[in-house]
């Protein structure tokens, strides 16, 4: 499924990063490759965008970008 | 000898991940020991300090990675590979990295480490990892990766004598190992292109993965254009092998990382951390709105109410000056000369109009820095950004609009938090746009003068209706073109609004005190000097050419008035009237007076009378200025005080009584609103296009401005009159 269908509290682990060009080597860089363990935490209160937590730190993602990572729960 | 010390001094960078601490660190190694400047052609900050003799210290623009995507990224990249023109290449590289949140910081330091330059890790924050239950061990992290690491608390200032000494002692060291081998797809094109383009493989490397970046720039600069064909076929080549060039790269980082990492860092459940307990609340969609609502209307009140106080002080202080130096002047052969009204109005004016701006500037920065240093900023941008995308800008967009309703000058330069270079222009090109205090005195004069007091729908005052209409005028104009901008001129793909939420903070009073002198002493030196030339510029126009024939026709008026005999009180009031009218007459035959003649053609369409056409154009240092100059024109005298009701009802009743020389009244509702409608869309603010012009460093953007809201201006203002008068 795509990061972006999760609701707060889901999450799981990358599977492949989607996205290319920047926005893909973006994400890369900040730790989404295959195998992280990512998990929403909670949807900005105008619905967009989402706040994730990756690694040890919170990351804040539009929706639009998060569609750019599946993941396996 | 002068050159061989020159020669002689090394140079330090530093480099970090945003939200690591580097602030602080630079702060506490260099002290107040630090030169500020741009580097050339772009809005990049340099930041250069000392660190002791001969050994300099240069605070590169935070980054996650040196794949440079935005200006900010380039310049540190270009910096650390000697790209930069005019800065030689530091001697050494300190990474600072956050001890808990190793993996992502080590990130930046396996590509600093194929720089080829010596390396030493600062690890920051082992304080906060600690509390975190992230426990780091850096003599075994230091073996594992092969480069010095020197555990710190620099807001605390531990760990600098060791960074210091682990910098001295590394100088001049070769460049650390990589442990890492790149797979078989990107190590045969990074071989092939080696063969190809003698440089070295940082280069390289960044050029293969990079697509479009500045490595890819630099190559074609040296190698010929025909490189860029040469790298688009590796590319596909290595996509074809499974992924793209980007992707093998952060795995082969990560995975080294990984295993380095993992035995020298031990974790415990720490429990829930005070951030995500603070961020339950202050990014909740009720609570967290209604917190985000209460301190941005606080920062508002605080910025709009508390710097009045400091304000009118200085402003009082500049007046006592003023009367000071022509009480000085007093019987000597200046007084009432153009070199007394030079210093009285122009300089002392001009410095005076400079400075008012600080309290503003100090207490909007004071924030800015509190929620910037505390993490609050980040989140501030995360609840807002869906409310500004939909004119093509960001939730960090958010600050500098609001504040430009207290005032422009501190809005734009606030548009400094924006790292993406198209955003921030766009928000600095329409932030003038938000109804700023200034242009409350024009408003409120019109509005008492010529709205009635009338109720509408039984309980919504009608001034109070017209009012609110000016702000609202001034965002849906604001949005409208900021969506035209982003769609037209800075036309570009969407920036990955990607952003680190970081941990909460207590805020640093050394790092919020410095953004703030920053701040006061950047627009004062930079902007001020601009401002007061304007307006030097500004009081010449208004001053001559000072016909002889009015200061002769006065003379003999004053002559007169003194021979009728009167009493001391009257004659005392004969002569204050004189001098007003003297000065109404001035002021009419003044080259400003004769520009308003000349483009009356073009402000009747407006309803306006070449006076109030005048009183646009003079006030151009300041729009607040359009409220005196129509009091001087219209032989009232310069202190008008709108908040005065007295003062404000004499004005009030002149202007009513302004007549066309048919005996039509020149001010009524239609040419009150068209007037409002200029000046809440119109640039007339010195400092602001000033600050505009060192913001974006180029007069181009600075002049933009000003003539897209001229126009946006002028029709507005058609538009109230054409259709107030047919209503």
């Amino acid at each position: 499924m795509l990061l972006s269908a999760c609701r707060p509290g889901q999450g799981g682990r990358v599977t492949r990063t989607l996205a290319e060009g920047p926005l893909g080597q973006r994400l890369m860089e900040m730790g989404l490759i295959e195998g992280a363990r990512v998990q929403v935490v909670r949807v900005a209160p105008l619905g967009d965008p989402v706040e994730i937590r990756l690694n040890d730190y919170h990351l804040s993602l539009r929706k639009a970008e998060a569609e750019g990572v599946e993941i396996e729960p | 000898m002068s050159v061989s010390a020159a020669a002689s001094v090394r140079r330090i960078a530093l480099i970090g991940n945003p939200n690591t601490g580097k602030t602080t660190l630079f702060n506490a190694l260099t002290g107040l020991a630090q030169r500020v400047g741009n580097y050339p052609g772009v809005t990049v900050e340099k930041k250069i300090g000392k660190l002791e003799p001969g050994l300099e210290v240069i605070d590169l623009p935070g980054t996650y990675s040196l794949a440079a995507h935005s200006p900010d990224e380039r310049v540190a990249v270009d910096v650390l590979l000697g790209a930069q023109a005019g800065e030689p290449r530091p001697d050494l590289v300190v990474v600072i990295a956050d001890a808990g949140n190793l993996e992502r910081n080590l990130y930046l330091v396996t590509q600093v480490m194929e720089t080829g330059l010596p390396v030493v890790v600062a690890l920051n924050m082992m304080d906060v990892a600690r509390e975190n239950g992230i426990a780091v061990d850096p003599a075994g992290l230091e073996s594992a990766l092969g480069v010095p690491i020197v555990p710190m608390v620099a807001a605390r200032r531990e760990g600098l004598d060791e960074l210091r000494a682990a910098v001295k002692r590394r100088l001049g060291s070769p460049a650390p190992k990589t442990g890492w081998t790149w797979p078989p797809p990107l190590a045969k094109e990074l071989e092939a292109l080696r063969h190809a383009c003698q440089e070295e493989d940082c280069l390289l490397l960044r050029a293969l993965v990079d697509e479009g970046g500045a490595a890819e720039e630099a190559l074609a600069g040296r190698h010929g254009a025909g490189v860029r064909e040469r790298l688009r076929g590796a590319r596909a080549r290595i996509r074809e092998a499974g992924k793209p060039a980007a992707a093998f790269e952060a795995q082969t980082r990560y995975a080294w990382i990984g295993q380095a990492v993992r035995p020298h860092v031990s974790r415990r459940d720490a429990g829930v951390s005070f951030t995500d307990r603070a961020d339950a609340l202050l990014t909740h969609r009720v609570f967290g709105s209604a917190v985000f609502a209460v301190l941005m209307t606080g920062v508002f009140m605080v910025i709009f109410r508390c710097a009045g106080p400091f304000m009118d002080f200085i402003d009082a202080m500049f007046g006592t000056l003023q009367e000071g130096v022509t009480g000085l002047l007093a019987g000597t052969a200046l007084e009432g000369g153009a070199f007394e009204s030079l210093l009285v109005d122009g300089v002392i004016a001009g410095v005076g109009g400079v400075l008012i701006f600080l309290p503003q500037i100090c207490f909007l920065f004071l924030f800015i820095a509190l929620l910037e240093d505390c993490g609050y900023m980040a989140r501030a941008a995360f609840l807002m950004d869906r409310l500004l995308r939909f004119c093509g800008l960001s939730g960090h967009s958010f600050i500098p609009m609001m504040s430009s309703f207290a005032c422009a000058v501190p809005g734009v330069m606030s548009a400094r938090t924006i790292a993406n270079p198209r955003d921030r222009l766009a928000t600095i090109l329409v932030a003038p746009l938000m109804s700023c205090s200034a242009r409350l005195p024009v408003y409120s004069l019109l509005v008492a003068a010529f709205v009635s007091d009338a109720v509408v729908a039984g309980f919504l005052p009608l001034r109070g209706l017209v009012f609110a209409a000016m702000y609202f005028l001034g965002i849906v104009v604001a949005v409208a073109v900021a969506f035209l901008l982003k769609r037209t001129l800075l036309k570009g793909p969407t920036p990955p609004f990607v952003m680190e939420l970081p941990p909460y903070r207590r805020p640093s009073p050394r790092n919020v005190s410095l953004r703030v002198w920053e701040a006061a002493k950047a627009f004062t030196v930079r902007a001020g000097t601009i401002i007061l030339a304007i307006s030097i510029v500004i009081w010449a126009l208004n001053y001559f050419p000072r016909s002889d024939e009015i200061a002769e026709s006065y003379a003999i008026l004053r002559e007169a008035a003194e021979a009728e005999g009167l009493d001391e009180d009257a004659l005392a009031a004969r002569l204050e009237d004189l001098e007003r009218l003297e000065a109404g007459a001035y002021q009419r035959d003044s080259y400003f007076g004769r520009m308003g003649h000349f483009i009356e053609p073009l402000v009747r369409p407006l309803g306006w009378d070449w006076r109030i056409g005048m009183a646009a154009l003079a006030s151009f240092p300041a729009r607040e200025v359009v409220v005196a100059t129509l009091g001087i024109i219209y032989d009232l005298g310069g202190e008008v005080d709108v908040e005065d009701d007295t003062s404000r009802a004499r004005m009030v009743e002149r202007l009513q009584a302004v007549a066309w020389p048919d005996g039509r009244p020149v001010f009524n509702l239609p040419v009150a609103l068209s007037i409002m409608v200029f000046f809440a869309l119109c640039c007339q603010c010195g400092a602001t296009v000033a600050t505009i012009k060192r913001e974006t460093n180029s007069w181009k953007w600075a002049l933009f401005a000003f003539a897209y809201m001229t126009v946006l201006a002028y029709v507005g203002a058609l538009a109230a009159y054409q259709i107030g008068i047919r209503v």
